[in-house]
């Protein structure tokens, strides 16, 4: 996959960044540039607004890949899920963190930030979400929301 | 629209053909069709061929004049169309033949399916087809489409008390009928426990839930219905020809069991038809995996959400067993699974059973059938209803 291709899918890929149409509030993943539940669906164009998911699912089905995708064969085997989000777009990830044999339809869970795969040694490295049990994770802040230490002391401080 | 006929069919052994070409075995199935047809190529208007990824798997695209080339037609300068709509190429292009002739644009038509898959290395070829799903959102995830089925499978499972060795039926089912098909790629038969035991591929699916990756080519010959008896004693009119289409990804699905595409094309196909379910006598379903030849019968309307199991695994699907005999050709589990060729292979077989040839695993005073293709998981489908016509 050239670089391009994957790169410009990294606002959804790395920050979950769907659409919501500003007609019937529906939430999409990935975005969408017109709304397929609005009847009359040619008022949504122009009208999906950016939208973020939180991360946080949960289990609708779920395999074990022993017969690995492209790319993904240091992995086997891998929990490979469809999660539907708390904003109700459903997408398709691994699950991590957890032994296969304890992934469960219904089971909680929370985006991660992982790397996908990389195109053999030299190539390109793919990162994107993964999901993980919610028990895995801090019962306080979210790891992936926890704001990084600034270097700029906060405008108080500075008075 | 004009009623539509099957005037001939043909097709090659499904397999490893690795002494022949996609040319060749692309040209065999056409010319046995048009032979079967008695019709001259003096006839023809136009030349349909299902075909999924002959660019990524054997490096060659425009394929539809190359076929009519060595097939000896270029001269005639015959329309030839390539038609890929993944797995279910081949249904899709019987679907545009069919319109064709319907709508009077041509009289008399080939509709061909041809596949070569084992020309690459299987990797290269689980990469071509997991194209078939969405790339973007699904595959790069580390999604396979044994691995989506699978999903489909596990959901099932859950929702419905599916059980695995009831999945596990459907491809010994499948290996019963292949045995008795000289053309099917697999004909040795399996057990139960044989499937459950085979190696993983993606849970709750093994290497045993899965169609093969084959070669192989079939093709049918359309007309109008009203001139059918110039060139056949045995025509079999296509009374129904739907397709429908659907999101791409399975977790865009309504109902991660359920195919609308196929419970829409079914619909529509029985309303065209004047048919219900239980007018069919034998039907080739998707059966590329173990669980979806369960939701196919599910959602064909041939059994309640939840009851395809049961009716697999107690045998009623065999010839003779039932009123409904499924996959006598052993489907693509075992009869192979050329990709873009399966739909007009589906054709074949069931026109060899309303003329009564099918030998071995003909389902007795067969009247009406019907094909099911499916491509990758389920954005489109396609079903197909003939008829024997008296």
């Amino acid at each position: 996959m050239s670089i391009a291709r994957f790169w410009r899918e990294s606002p959804r890929r790395y920050n979950l960044g769907g659409s919501q149409c500003a007609v019937c509030s529906t939430v999409y993943f990935p975005p969408r540039s017109v709304c397929p539940s609005c009847a009359n669906h040619r008022r949504s164009i122009g009208k999906m607004e950016p939208f973020t998911l939180s991360g946080d699912g949960e289990v609708v089905t779920f395999s074990v890949i022993h017969d690995a995708a492209e790319g993904f064969e240091m992995q086997v085997p891998y929990v490979l899920a469809i999660v539907k989000t708390t904003e109700g777009p459903m997408l398709t990830g691994q699950v991590v963190d957890v032994a296969p044999g304890d992934v469960a339809i219904g089971l909680k869970v929370r985006a991660t930030f992982r790397k996908l795969r990389e195109e053999g040694r030299a190539g390109v490295i793919h990162y994107g979400y993964k999901f993980a049990p919610m028990d895995e994770w801090h019962s306080g802040p979210r790891r992936t929301r926890d704001p990084e230490p600034s270097p700029v002391p906060p405008e108080s401080a500075r008075a | 629209m004009r009623e539509v006929a099957i005037l001939g069919v043909g097709m090659t052994r499904f397999g490893e053909l690795w002494d022949r070409s996609f040319r060749e075995i692309g040209i065999e199935a056409g010319l046995q069709a048009l032979v079967d047809a008695k019709l001259s190529s003096a006839d023809l208007g136009a030349l349909y061929l299902g075909n999924m990824a002959s660019g990524s798997l054997i490096s060659q695209e425009h394929i539809a004049p190359l076929i009519l080339d060595y097939a000896g037609l270029s001269g005639r300068h015959l329309a030839a169309v390539r038609v890929e709509a993944g797995s279910a190429s081949g249904a899709v292009a019987l679907h545009q033949g069919y319109l064709a002739v319907a709508s009077g644009a041509h009289d008399f038509v080939v509709v061909g399916g041809a596949e070569k898959l084992t020309d690459v290395p299987e990797a290269e070829a689980d990469r071509v087809v997991g194209g078939t799903a969405d790339h973007e959102w699904e595959a790069v995830f580390g999604a396979t489409l044994p691995g989506l089925w699978a999903m489909i499978a596990r959901r099932h499972m859950h929702d419905f008390g599916t059980t695995r060795e009831q999945l596990a039926s459907v491809p010994v089912h499948d290996h019963a009928m292949g045995s008795k098909n000289p053309n099917a790629h697999y004909r040795n038969l399996l057990t139960v426990e044989g499937v459950m035991k085979a190696t993983p591929v993606a849970e709750p699916l093994g290497m045993l839930d899965c169609a093969p990756y084959s070669d192989g080519a079939a093709a049918v010959v359309l007309g109008p219905l009203d001139r059918a008896r110039k060139f056949t004693d045995t025509p079999v009119q296509i009374s129904a020809s739907q397709l429908a289409c659907d999101v791409m990804a399975v977790h865009h699905r309504r109902e991660i069991t359920t195919l609308d595409s196929t419970v829409v094309a079914a619909k529509r196909a029985f309303a065209q038809a004047h048919r219900l379910p239980r007018d069919v006598n034998v039907a080739e379903i998707f059966d590329a995996y173990s669980i979806s030849a369960l939701v196919a019968m599910e959602d064909l309307g041939f059994v309640a959400k939840g009851e395809a199991g049961p009716e697999f695994a107690e045998g009623h699907l065999a010839p003779g067993a039932g009123k409904l005999a499924v996959n006598t050709s052993g489907g693509m589990k075992a009869q192979g699974r050329p990709f873009g060729a399966v739909g007009v292979a589906q054709a074949v077989e069931l026109v060899r059973q309303l003329r009564g040839e099918a030998k071995e695993r003909q389902q007795a005073g067969a009247r009406v059938a019907l094909a099911h293709d499916v491509g990758g998981t389920g954005a489109t489908s396609v079903v197909h209803i003939f008829e024997r016509v008296n």
